[in-house]
């Protein structure tokens, strides 16, 4: 039955409290909770990343909000921290960033499935092809550093192999300003699309930040280095799909409805019936922060917020397998790059001379992308199941 | 290149700021704590989570492999195999993952060279080689008893956890070969046990074809562990001498 986000109140903001125990749950198993979970509580973290960060920007430049930001922000960072400690502390930071990868792929297709503007369809299959060869290196690296096979996390769901190679998505920043949505006549799920997938990308990027060095080895630690670059270009990707003229609390409105989209979806089909609870738990806290801040919105720029949100959310999207898309998207598209926001094919019409140079200079002491996955084919129980075999 | 015994610029004993310490040590005094206990308040909560906790995660079921699972299990003794597959998996990753610890090894070798009685590149290449041997047999021996030798099990994920702080010595290209063998001298000591408990426990299911393959292996493991041991010794003393 279709969420009526007008009518369903949820929990309201005063009421939503958690304890420090609450905030450090028993995380999913990494052996025996289906992918998808660890693809959910990833996304989920990024999510409320994305809020946290946007409400801070908005407090700093609307001081009659403030109060209000600060309430909601607090609880979106405790729910930040109940998503986020569901993460299993016995996966290793490669293991978790192999997840982050299996995200970036599923969601990115399903959100490229479902979105209605062909030109955003194009700006996530272009990014899908760049996040799939991450799997690919960061599988290599797994493989070849901790003697780990990358499947054990994907459960079979994702391939692994090259997308557009990481050392060839390196672009001049004005090669990744897209075009942007048009506010007043973009359906609602476009814009809760755009919302999501900057959430995930940042997420993304913010953990490769974190994590790259931490690693000793010096191939793991310039290859996060390359492939958190490329992030930052997504996030820049990604965002440029926003329309500008969105005031604050029309994107603050949005933002609330994503969170709210994205924990349906989570509760629509999480196989973890604990997990299953919280994401219950967190559309019923979301529904709370919409109807505070539908309130401010008609109070404070008087119009009806009926008119950016949809009646009823929008269907979820499928946290399942996309291989046949994926596939098919880099049959069809490995070759295409970008220039000044149009995609052009590389086969036929060349890339812009600062991109071309950018990436000769970055690339110019070698590619950590092409070492760490030199030769790399994989197979079930690494490469070395492989070549004891042969 | 620096050796590992120059001394430099070690900043983290309290004898690099003796003018301060006093004032750290009576700050620390008149602050005092802000709660009553000590170490032990901690274990409450280390209880409370343990009792409440699942486990890291199941043993792997037995696979429908190429019809051969219901040979495998009928070729186990006892009814709870479960515990032979756990500890199975556990020795594959650690064989697998030994390959690459020895990769690093060589690497370390190429670049520090060795010392009297130290180890040669063919002695590491030798014991890689064996390691991977290891994997293979035991890979092949999984799916001869009806197992899936690619699932994590239970028992491989905690032992992959103890292990990585190894891996990280091993890797970082700041660490001397030397560092890197004592980090190896602690695997191959936890290698060497395990080994010999699987071949009591594959013995215990009634698996004396496997066991005595694993006797095999230990016997390898074993040569490992004092070559490793003397290496790390001579070490020391090369250092010492120098």
């Amino acid at each position: 039955m279709p969420l009526d986000i007008f009518s369903e109140k949820g929990t309201p903001l005063d009421k939503q409290r958690f304890t420090w125990r609450e905030l450090s749950p028993m995380p999913f198993s990494k052996l025996d909770d289906d992918a998808f979970t660890r693809v959910r509580v990833i996304l989920m973290n990024g999510i409320e990343s994305e809020a946290i960060r946007f409400q801070h920007l908005c407090g700093r430049m609307n001081q009659p909000l403030r109060e209000l930001l600060a309430r909601t922000r607090r609880v979106e960072q405790h729910q930040q921290t109940m998503v986020n400690w569901l993460v299993p502390p016995d996966q290793s930071p490669l293991e978790t960033t192999i997840g982050y990868e299996q995200v970036a792929i599923e969601v990115t297709s399903a959100l490229a499935l479902q979105e209605p503007d062909a030109y955003l369809q194009q700006v996530y299959r272009f990014g899908l092809l760049e996040d799939f060869d991450h799997l690919y290196r960061y599988t290599a690296l797994l493989d070849r550093l901790e003697g780990k096979d990358a499947n054990t996390l994907l459960q079979s769901y994702t391939d692994i192999c090259p997308g557009r190679p990481t050392s060839e998505e390196h672009r001049s920043p004005e090669d990744d300003i897209r075009n942007h949505y048009n506010g007043s006549t973009a359906q609602p799920i476009t814009k809760l699309n755009a919302l999501t997938i900057i959430a995930g990308e940042y997420q993304t990027h913010d953990y490769y930040m974190h994590v790259g060095p931490m690693f000793t080895d010096p191939v793991a630690r310039q290859l996060y280095a390359e492939i958190a670059s490329i992030e930052e270009q997504h996030v820049t990707q990604y965002e440029a799909m926003l329309d500008p003229a969105e005031g604050w609390m029309e994107q603050w409105l949005l933002h609330e409805a994503t969170e709210l989209y994205n924990y349906y979806t989570c509760l629509q089909q999480e196989s973890n019936p604990r997990i299953k609870a919280i994401w219950e738990r967190m559309c019923s806290y979301e529904l709370g922060h919409l109807h505070a801040v539908m309130k401010v919105y008609k109070d404070t720029e008087r119009r009806d917020p009926a008119e950016v949100l949809p009646k009823e959310m929008p269907e979820p999207f499928g946290y399942e397998s996309h291989r046949d898309f994926v596939r098919q998207t880099l049959a069809n598209e490995v070759n295409l790059r970008t220039v000044d926001g149009r995609f052009i094919d590389i086969r036929h019409e060349p890339e812009g001379e600062a991109t071309l140079e950018y990436r000769r200079h970055m690339n110019s002491e070698g590619s950590p992308s092409e070492i760490a996955a030199a030769g790399y084919v994989w197979s079930p129980g690494t490469e070395l199941s492989k070549r004891t075999a042969a | 290149m620096r050796q590992q015994t120059d001394t430099g610029r070690n900043l983290t004993g309290i004898s690099t700021h003796p003018e301060l310490i006093e004032q750290m040590i009576d700050g620390a005094r008149e602050g005092g704590s802000t709660s009553p206990g000590d170490a032990h308040t901690l274990d409450k909560i280390r209880c409370a989570d343990a009792t409440s906790r699942a486990p890291l995660g199941s043993p792997p079921g037995t696979p429908s492999f190429k019809g051969k699972a219901l040979k495998g299990l009928e070729m186990i003794k006892g009814n709870e195999p479960t515990v032979l597959f756990d500890k199975l998996g556990e020795r594959l990753a650690f064989e697998r993952s030994g390959v690459r610890l020895y990769e690093g090894l060589i690497a370390k070798h190429e670049v520090f060279g060795s010392w009297p009685e130290g180890p040669s590149r063919d002695d590491l290449e030798h014991f890689l080689s064996e390691e991977r041997e290891h994997f293979d047999m035991l890979r092949r021996t999984i799916e001869q008893l009806g197992g899936d030798p690619t699932a994590v099990t239970p028992a491989a994920d905690a032992a992959a956890l103890m292990s990585e702080g190894i891996f990280k010595v091993i890797a970082d290209p700041r660490s001397t070969l030397g560092e890197s063998l004592e980090g190896l001298l602690v695997v191959e000591l936890a290698d060497n046990d395990a080994w010999e408990m699987l071949v009591d426990l594959a013995r215990l299911y009634g698996q004396d074809q496997a066991a005595d393959r694993f006797q095999l292996a230990l016997e390898q493991e074993r040569d490992h562990l004092s070559s490793v041991r003397h290496w790390v010794s001579s070490h020391s003393r090369h250092l010492a001498r120098d």
